[in-house]
């Protein structure tokens, strides 16, 4: 079994920043990460874009390279391709690599898994050709691969910033559909000054747009119905905007309304979370540095809020100055001063997130979908399935497995459980709080139980320092 | 308003007592637990099972033969009312053995028991090539297995929302989210709830799996229940390879493959461990190599509710006449009896069960 | 053979190798990510649904959604975390097999 000081899960920037720091301490640290190699999403094959590639992802991206350089420590043991599937006492973790299951443990844990993209139940989503804007995002950094004939729908940044991408790289987007209105640019106003703030952040916004529109790429805003149709893959996009219905043709859809934090490897070891009604979504209870109730276990990163990558990055280091100072291996008062300017920049990172969360709100009926619309993709368990369970007495989400199996399939609830939440929270007329969220628990991701046999020998193995 | 019955806990066992006394005309309300509560009938293994019952009492090996004859009615009723189909299914399971010393121990057990019970006890035994031409996923190590002609089993969460719908359906009142307090006894039973719900009723049943253990003694019932943890794992759905279930591992019928179970004394924790996954997957693979390939997407504990030796147990309160305890372990098999059976105890009808094995007597006080 | 495929590559690389999906003759860029290959040779389907048969592909491209599941050498696996080789053989999940249609 490995062994280390701290045990970080996820290669993003959280997780990277974290592991640096840590090491820069005097710490031995284990990344594990299931990707082929760092950076996470936001930063994904940072270190082997070609030149052409770089360009149209822009510097935002490319600077995360320095990051993934940062893990050259002999501290520091990064183990790729390692799938994490349970998380102990200890803490202790067992993962798979390389078709062998294997266990570590550590005297901390840093989760550093990230985020998801707010699930974006609409009718039709579940047709081929339908992705997350961030899966485009992924295609074009990991195998430089353009979506042609694509329609970009839902609300946020993200969506500016892919369609920007795609401008650059010769094959535009078809049309954006925003649901965001006018009421919620409005509303957003009121939280300008602190967007001011982050005065850069809000300028990149504003060049994305005056691309976009030399781009000459339609915009409709407003959206609402959003409907995709296809016999067997989306061919059209249906949705009312400007008091018209529209039907666009396409190849591909993109959805996204936000992302939220992946709560899944917190929650399969209790870590309490709440829910934040500005973000929309459950986020882990944690101190300033990230420490959640459980003593040993601390959160980074945008699992365990959402702010970027900047943000992500000061969180992972903030962590890893207040395990080191656990660990003996600097003063409070060192920790504390190392900690000032990082604390200064992080507030700055965050003070447009309010103005960001009011102009793009969560598409209201994808978080409340109609009855035909199908919430759980895995177990094809529709919202009105939800709403009749709700009627049969079901109060949360655990009970409704025992109803229709929502959440038993294998992506275990990360696409559905805000849904379902969302769901039988309206229908009880309760917080998403008493609500509730499925309980989580290993596997966190699948395993083949010749995997887990072999893990029997693992209680004798000898303890393995990880440096 | 007064119900006849009101029936604490709304799980498997609750709700078929509820089915079974709704069918008798009787008015019924149920109060069932919150989201989070343990609850047996959610994680259990869904076998409807005769074998390895009672080998130290013939009369709960009686009882649970008896539940799973009277089981594809009682489903049957459950869908023709409701439309939900409980999945049963009855070809028989075994207990696979992995040398020929323990099957020869538990075959000469179970030739007592058949003797006990006047022959009824029709089982086989199969040597490995004979197991092997049934169950042709069936490994090398897996000396025999003992063929149950009386085991089943079904779809334990399909179950729960048959029996859900049908209380509705038929008039009974399911109150969710309830937490019990207080059990006052005057005319009638009055159950006051922490959130100022009251029920009123002529009788009472108690069936709150382990919450019976606190609200027992409260009753007048010595409830000496406690909890016992089975770890389970579930994997993808796979194409058909297992034809009948056993105590290792059966094929639900959405596809995928159920492993199970530890039996850990750890108290009220149902988390799942490493150590645990990792017994139960090598079990599986010892007696079905083909398992090693196929992915584990979930895995759960749930506590066992159980009496000291094992048994269920049917008690009507000495202090609060009116009163029923009823709580067992096999709430699976014992649904179609709990609804089709028990009701005839509780009324007292002249065509009740003598279950007085199960009741509280047999516990003496320490 | 490629079909037509509502994805372009943005750069030209040699080292394609020859796969087999779905009883299907491919040719991929070695070492690339497979589902995002997949979707460049113009495959739309993955799999169908153990439920409803209904067809899927790739959705989120990061190993959370579930949805590009194959099977490879017996063992269903996320496409998006697979990367492409040589002579492998890939199927629709649950086929028991290599997947020859």
């Amino acid at each position: 079994m490995l062994e280390a000081d701290l045990l970080v899960l996820g290669a993003g920037p959280a997780g990277m920043a974290a592991a640096r720091t840590a090491a820069d301490a005097g710490l031995s640290v284990l990344l594990l990460d299931e990707q082929a190699r760092s950076g996470g999403q936001i930063y994904r094959s940072v270190g082997s874009v070609p030149e052409g590639r770089a360009q149209i992802l822009g510097s935002d991206y490319t600077k995360g390279k320095a990051l993934t350089e940062e893990l050259d420590h002999p501290m520091i043991r990064h183990l790729s391709g390692a799938t994490a599937w349970q998380i102990e006492k200890g803490p202790r973790v067992s993962f798979t690599r390389d078709g062998a299951a294997s266990a570590a443990k550590a005297r901390r844990l840093l989760i550093a898994t990230g985020a998801l993209e707010r699930p974006m139940p609409v009718p039709g989503w579940t047709l081929p050709g339908v992705m997350t804007a961030g899966a485009a995002q992924i295609l074009l950094k990991q195998s430089g691969l353009m979506c042609e004939r694509a329609v970009l729908a839902g609300s946020g940044p993200l969506l500016y910033l892919v369609a920007a991408q795609m401008y650059r790289a010769g094959t535009p987007p078809l049309a954006l559909v925003e649901t965001q209105t006018f009421a919620d640019r409005r509303a957003a106003l009121r939280h300008l000054s602190g967007a001011l703030r982050s005065w850069r952040l809000l300028a990149k916004g504003l060049g994305l747009l005056a691309e976009i529109r030399k781009a000459g790429v339609p915009r409709y805003t407003g959206a609402s119905a959003i409907a995709i149709e296809g016999k067997a893959q989306a061919e059209t996009i249906s949705f009312t905007s400007g008091g018209k219905r529209h039907r666009l043709e396409c190849a591909t859809v993109l959805l996204h309304h936000g992302v939220v934090p992946n709560t899944q490897a917190a929650r399969s070891i209790d870590v309490p979370h709440h829910w934040n009604e500005d973000q929309h979504c459950f986020v882990p209870e944690k101190d300033g540095w990230g420490r959640t109730q459980l003593p040993d276990v601390f959160i980074a990163g945008d699992g365990a809020g959402i702010g970027g990558a900047t943000a992500a990055q000061l969180q992972g280091r903030l962590a890893a100055l207040e395990i080191a100072c656990d660990l003996g291996k600097t003063t409070p008062a060192d920790r504390d001063r190392d900690a000032t300017p990082l604390n200064r920049q992080l507030e700055t990172e965050m003070a447009a997130r309010p103005f960001i969360d009011r102009a793009y709100p969560p598409f209201r009926e994808a978080l409340l979908p109609a009855d035909d619309t199908i919430v759980c993709r895995c177990e094809e368990v529709t919202a009105g399935d939800i709403r009749r369970y709700a009627g049969l007495g079901c109060l949360g989400p655990n009970q409704t497995k025992a109803f229709g199996r929502p959440g038993m399939g294998p992506c275990q609830g990360r696409y559905c459980g805000l849904t379902v939440t969302n769901l039988l929270a309206d229908e009880s007329g309760r917080s998403q709080d008493d609500t509730g969220y499925y309980r989580i628990r290993p596997p966190l991701k699948p395993v083949t139980l010749g995997e887990l046999a072999a893990m029997t020998d693992l209680e004798t193995d000898e303890q393995e320092p990880v440096t | 308003m007064e119900s006849d019955y009101a029936i604490i806990g709304g799980g498997v066992v609750g709700l078929s007592v509820a089915w079974g006394l709704l069918q008798r005309g009787r008015s019924v309300t149920v109060l069932d637990g919150d989201d989070g509560s343990f609850r047996a009938s959610r994680g259990n293994f869904g076998l409807v099972w005769v074998q390895s019952k009672g080998m130290k009492q013939p009369a709960y090996a009686r009882w649970s033969q008896r539940s799973a004859a009277a089981w594809a009615d009682f489903a049957a009723s459950l869908r023709e009312a409701t439309g939900f189909d409980a999945a049963l299914e009855q070809k028989g399971g075994y207990d696979l053995h992995f040398s020929d010393e323990t099957l020869a121990e538990t075959v000469a057990q179970y030739e007592i028991l058949k003797a006990k019970l006047g022959g009824d006890y029709p089982y086989e035994i199969l040597g490995h090539n004979e197991l092997r031409r049934e169950e042709p996923e069936v490994g090398p190590k897996v000396a025999g297995a003992i063929l149950h002609h009386q085991d089943g089993h079904a779809n334990p969460l399909k179950l729960l929302r048959g029996l859900a719908a049908g209380v509705r359906g038929n008039g009974g009142t399911v109150l969710n989210g309830k937490t019990v307090d207080t059990v006052t006894r005057e005319s009638s039973f009055r159950i006051n709830c922490s959130d100022g719900t009251v029920v009123e009723a002529n009788k009472l049943v108690l069936a709150a799996g382990l919450g019976s253990a606190a609200l027992g003694p409260k009753l007048g019932f010595k409830a000496p229940i406690r909890p016992q943890r089975g770890q389970v794992l579930i994997t993808e759905k796979l194409p058909r390879i297992l034809n009948r279930p056993s105590l290792i591992a059966r094929q639900v019928d959405e596809g995928g493959i159920q492993i199970g179970a530890t039996n850990e004394e750890v108290g009220f924790n149902d988390k799942v461990t490493a150590k645990g996954l990792a017994g139960l997957a090598a079990e599986a693979i010892a007696a079905y190599p083909i398992l090693a390939k196929a992915q584990l997407v979930r895995s759960w504990g749930a506590l066992r509710v159980l009496s000291p030796d094992g048994l269920p147990i049917y008690q009507e309160s000495p202090e609060m006449p009116g009163a029923f305890l009823v709580t067992c372990h096999s709430g699976i098999t014992l649904a179609a009896a709990h609804a089709s059976f028990l009701p005839d105890w509780l009324e007292k009808t002249n065509t009740a069960p003598d279950l007085e094995v199960f009741s509280e007597d047999r516990f003496a006080l320490s | 053979m490629k079909t037509a495929s509502p994805f372009r590559e943005l750069e030209q690389s040699a080292g394609r190798v020859r796969v087999r999906f779905a009883g299907k003759d491919l040719m991929l860029r070695d070492g690339g990510n497979l589902a995002a290959e997949l979707l460049a040779a113009g495959v739309r389907s993955f799999r169908q649904t153990p439920v409803s048969g209904a067809e899927r592909g790739p959705f989120c491209m990061m190993g959370a959604c579930f949805d590009c599941l194959v099977e490879i050498n017996g063992i269903t696996r996320q496409a998006c975390m697979c990367e492409v080789s040589a002579g492998m053989n890939i199927g629709m999940p649950g086929t028991g097999g290599d997947g020859d249609a």
